[in-house]
């Protein structure tokens, strides 16, 4: 089947990649000008810890050895322990991974939900308002820090209107988490079938996730109209028209399926921002995920969490691309029968 | 073939707003094609031919404006409709192909969807029998093993191939026009005569009307009845077939036959065509658009075009025509 | 010979002035960012002259003022003039967007036109590496090389460069590849010039103008990661007035209700940030108006 094909090669095309990030995560410690034990012993360490710890992370063998241990290590899925929580990185980055998500995926739909329309309206009526109103959107949008919009939010609407809750978290201290199986407070409590809680949470999860919406909206705006205009021109559309089907089945059916693809394609230019953007948006909010996480842990020199955060992001992102791919393949039958 | 026109097209004047200025592409263009039967528009590269079509089937690029002019189907003005009532007449009454099949198709969607679509389209079958008689088209336009190629995509067929499913979508919902701007540009030779017999027999099993536009004067004169000649926006002699090649009275039709190979012509005697079109966003464009390049011309082609009618069948729109002389040695055309 | 060259680049240069000023002509909106570019340029220079008060001078008897007469943005915590703090920063984030896009070309562009030049190993090498950098989310790869090197100004400049480093290799590789059959390259080598002599004299100076466009964008993106990393604690240190670490230390604050402490480095970086996006579109249509969108 062609399609299990493209998985597959798909796949092999994203190993190299993990290679390669598994490497640079390496050498990011164990290149560090100074003693690298020092920054595994932290701040705080009187060198005898230090030796110790020396000897313990196997940081006095030769390099080889030492990656080698690193990799033996990720296989098992340990990733170092945390100087400041004294708990395995791994279990922490797995607990706190679904508030990334959950507030990641949330401001990727409401970017998607609104930038999509707009590019496509401004595609099919060029030079009119709405064609302006999305390139100054697209424009501003770029140039807006993410960190800043996130404040100037919680200002308006948290300080001065007073209809967002205050940024300490998921979850007001009167509500109780819902049952955990997937770990997104929205479809637990849904699941569990607590409409207060839900409210509650999707009253938390509004503000940064607008924020990060706002941010990501620019470049699929922009790409969305870009394609649709180029399709819109194109040979296929005349077409189309000449055989009179309706503009619903010419702009949508036709024109967007194919103008979607590079908009997928941005996509994974998206989530790269996006992976990053997390991060300044759980410190403003004080968000509970791996972004602040890692930042705690900078903060507090204590170096395995942000090692371990890295690799993590590193690694999703290799798969987030992996599916985009895979998307792609999906909807364009050409690269499907070209494998 | 009765007299009834099937399309009308009179004093048809479209512009382009164009960033060097204004392109008066078309400059009251008219002419009539009946039902049944089969004409030409041929002329050079830029002649308008293509433009005209656009206009009639309201598919003008954004930047075009048509100025004047009516295209009658029937009792409807076609240029005036609205666009809901002329997006129900594309595609069921009156139908186009494009060249470049392989772009002017899909690339995304089945080849039996894309049929299927206009079928849905047009109300000629519910939904779930659209997909059958997509099958059913196919065979129709000769492609073999139709239930198999109809899941197929365009990237996957022959350009011949492309352009008989493009034959297919527009004739699906029994249209009774066809407009087709140049159908064969692009495809081997024997491809070509292929396509064009089985337009001509699909054409007569509908009774459908058929405009081809081309610049191969040959091969209009192997499918037309009629030949319109259009040059630089304007149409500057329009007759049947046989009488147009027998005796040309306009003097860029003269030239054009000319430059015409056919298997008798030795190379060395072809000849070209003095000149080139005028740039038509000139603000002094004269009335005569070819007057500049024209060995005919005199003072009175100063003014406004005349269509002088030789006769019920025979219009020119020259001052100056070429004089009634000994029928040409070359008779190229069918009957 | 000389001569000869000397008037081909002089009307080369006549016409590039002469398209320019068509361009602008017809695009008020790339004045409009040339302009705002230039007042950045000017803040950057004149900075410390111009700022009524010491950036780093405290006074917490006038702790966070709302802007007034005196302060025109306020003060912040310890009392500083917010005002001067700004306009001072703008010289420290100017020299990080500017450093940053000098070493990106200086790296991506070298290896890339190598690459595209010499083809074999060199290609695949610089694409391993590329490709390799692109495996990690930008920001996040930034946060780790300046956690593993250190917080200063130096190693902020180093990660802005390795991040946007795949982008230039690429576009550097693509030109260089188109060129290496050119004439006037065959020209150089015949003369006897050495591979590498060509590649930087040629080449590179032919490539330039294809990547400016590119710098200006990133020199957006260097202020907007360089406040970024200073916002989470990893870039320049307090007290250097500096405009992502002064949105850092007014975001509390914000919170409160004291706005300005952040919000007007904020909207600075967003006005600089702006005004290069504007530029680099608005040189885009002078170098290449094909790719205008």
């Amino acid at each position: 089947m062609p399609m299990m094909t493209l998985i597959i090669k798909r796949v092999m095309m994203a190993i190299p990649s993990i290679i390669g990030v598994v490497i640079v995560t390496f050498l990011l410690t164990r290149m560090l000008p100074g003693d690298p034990a020092t920054y595994f012993a932290g701040p705080a360490a009187t060198p005898q810890a230090i030796q110790e710890v020396r000897v313990k992370l196997g940081l006095d063998k030769p390099l080889i050895h030492q990656f080698g241990r690193y990799v033996l290590d990720l296989a098992h899925g340990n990733l170092g322990t945390s100087l400041t929580t004294g708990q395995p990185v791994s279990t922490e980055l797995r607990t706190r991974l679904p508030a990334s998500a959950e507030l990641t995926l949330l401001g990727l739909l409401i970017s998607i939900t609104i930038a999509v329309p707009l590019g496509i309206v401004a595609a099919t009526r060029p030079n009119s308002v709405l064609d302006h109103t999305c390139r100054i959107i697209s424009t501003t949008g770029v140039s807006l820090p993410v960190f800043f919009t996130g404040l100037i939010l919680i200002y308006v609407f948290y300080y001065l209107l007073g209809w967002a809750p205050a940024p300490l978290g998921r979850l007001d201290v009167f509500y109780e988490t819902p049952p955990q199986i997937t770990g997104f407070f929205l479809i637990d409590s849904l699941i569990a079938r607590d409409t207060q809680t839900f409210v509650a949470a999707l009253k938390q999860l509004i503000l940064p996730a607008v924020t990060l919406g706002v941010f990501s909206l620019a470049p699929i705006a922009r790409m969305t109209r870009a394609s649709m205009l180029a399709v819109l021109s194109s040979d296929f559309i005349r077409t189309a028209r000449a055989s009179g089907l309706s503009t619903w089945t010419v702009v949508i059916t036709y024109a967007f399926r194919n103008a979607v693809l590079p908009v997928i394609t941005t996509l994974g230019m998206v989530f790269s921002f996006l992976l990053g953007a997390n991060v300044l948006v759980e410190k403003v909010f004080a968000w509970p995920g791996i972004g602040s996480y890692a930042v705690e842990a900078l903060l507090a020199s204590d170096f395995a969490p942000v090692q371990g955060f890295v690799l993590t992001m590193a690694v999703m992102y290799v798969a987030l691309n992996l599916m985009i791919d895979i998307l792609y393949g999906l909807i364009d039958p050409r690269v499907r029968l070209e494998a | 073939m009765t007299t009834v026109p099937a399309l009308r097209v009179e004093r048809l004047s479209v512009e382009f707003r164009t960033r060097s200025g204004i392109v008066r592409a078309l400059d009251n263009v008219s002419f009539s094609v009946r039902k049944g039967e089969t004409i030409a528009l041929v002329g050079e590269s830029g002649s308008g031919k293509s433009v005209t079509a656009y206009a009639v089937m309201g598919i003008l690029d954004p930047a075009g404006r048509v100025t004047n002019g009516q295209a009658m189907y029937g009792e409807i003005d076609l240029l005036a409709a609205s666009p809901t009532h002329l997006a129900a007449i594309r595609g069921r009454e009156i139908s186009m192909i494009f060249q470049n099949p392989r772009t002017a198709l899909n690339p995304i969607r089945s080849v039996g969807r894309q049929i299927a679509d206009v079928l849905i389209r047009h109300g000629e079958v519910p939904a779930r029998g659209a997909l059958p008689q997509a099958i059913e088209m196919l065979r129709a336009v000769g492609i073999t093993d139709p239930a198999r190629r109809a899941s197929a995509y365009p990237f996957e067929l022959s350009g011949g191939m492309c352009q008989r499913v493009m034959i297919a979508i527009a004739l699906a919902a029994r249209p009774s026009l066809l407009i087709a701007d140049e159908p064969t540009t692009g495809l081997d030779v024997t491809t070509q005569a292929v396509i064009m017999d089985l337009i001509a027999e699909l054409g007569s099993e509908l009774g459908m009307a058929t405009v081809f536009i081309t610049h191969d004067l040959a091969l209009a004169s192997q499918r037309a009845t009629r030949i319109v000649v259009m040059h630089a926006g304007h149409v500057v002699e329009n007759a049947p077939t046989t009488a147009l090649f027998a005796q040309p009275r306009h003097p860029y039709t003269a030239e054009l036959i000319a430059a015409t190979p056919d298997s008798a012509t030795d190379l060395d005697d072809l000849a070209a065509i003095p000149g080139s079109l005028p740039d038509l966003r000139r603000p002094d464009l004269p009335l005569c658009r070819y007057a500049e390049r024209c060995p005919r011309k005199t003072e009175r082609c100063a003014q406004p075009l005349p269509q002088t009618a030789i006769d019920a069948e025979h219009i020119v729109a020259c001052w100056n025509p070429i004089p009634v002389q000994a029928p040409l040695k070359r008779a190229v055309g069918a009957s | 010979m000389t001569d000869i060259t000397a008037i081909i680049r002089e009307s080369r240069v006549a016409s590039l002035f002469r398209h320019s000023r068509y361009v602008l002509a017809e695009n008020p909106v790339t004045v409009f960012a040339f302009a705002l570019f230039l007042l950045l340029v000017l803040a950057a220079l004149l900075g410390p002259q111009i700022a009524p008060y010491d950036p780093l001078a405290s006074n917490t008897a006038q702790a966070l003022k709302p802007p007034s007469a005196q302060h025109w943005f306020g003060t912040d915590q310890l009392g500083r003039d917010v005002f001067s703090r700004v306009i001072v920063a703008t010289r420290l984030d100017f020299f990080i967007a500017v450093a940053s896009v000098a070493l990106v070309f200086l790296m991506g562009g070298l290896a890339g036109v190598a690459a595209g030049f010499f083809g074999g190993w060199t290609d695949r090498i610089v694409g391993r590496i590329a490709d390799t950098i692109m495996a990690f989310p930008l920001f996040v790869l930034a946060m780790g090389i300046v956690a593993a090197l250190g917080n200063n100004v130096q190693n902020i400049v180093l990660a802005t460069a390795i991040v946007n480093f795949p982008l230039y290799a690429r576009i550097a590789r693509a030109e260089a590849n188109v060129r290496r059959e050119a004439g006037f390259v065959e020209a150089a080598r015949l003369s006897g010039n050495a591979d590498w002599r060509i590649l930087v004299s040629q080449i590179l100076p032919n490539v330039f103008p294809i990547l400016v466009v590119q710098m200006s964008l990133t020199m957006g993106y260097a202020i907007l990661n360089a406040a970024g990393l200073s916002f989470i604690g990893l870039g320049v240190r307090p007290p250097t007035p500096e405009w992502g670490i002064m949105v850092a230390e007014g975001a509390t604050f914000m919170v409160s209700g004291q706005w300005w402490n952040a919000f007007f480095p904020g909207a600075a970086l967003m006005i600089a940030v702006f005004s290069f996006n504007l530029l680099g579109d608005g040189l885009r249509d002078i170098v290449d108006p094909r790719r205008r969108t």
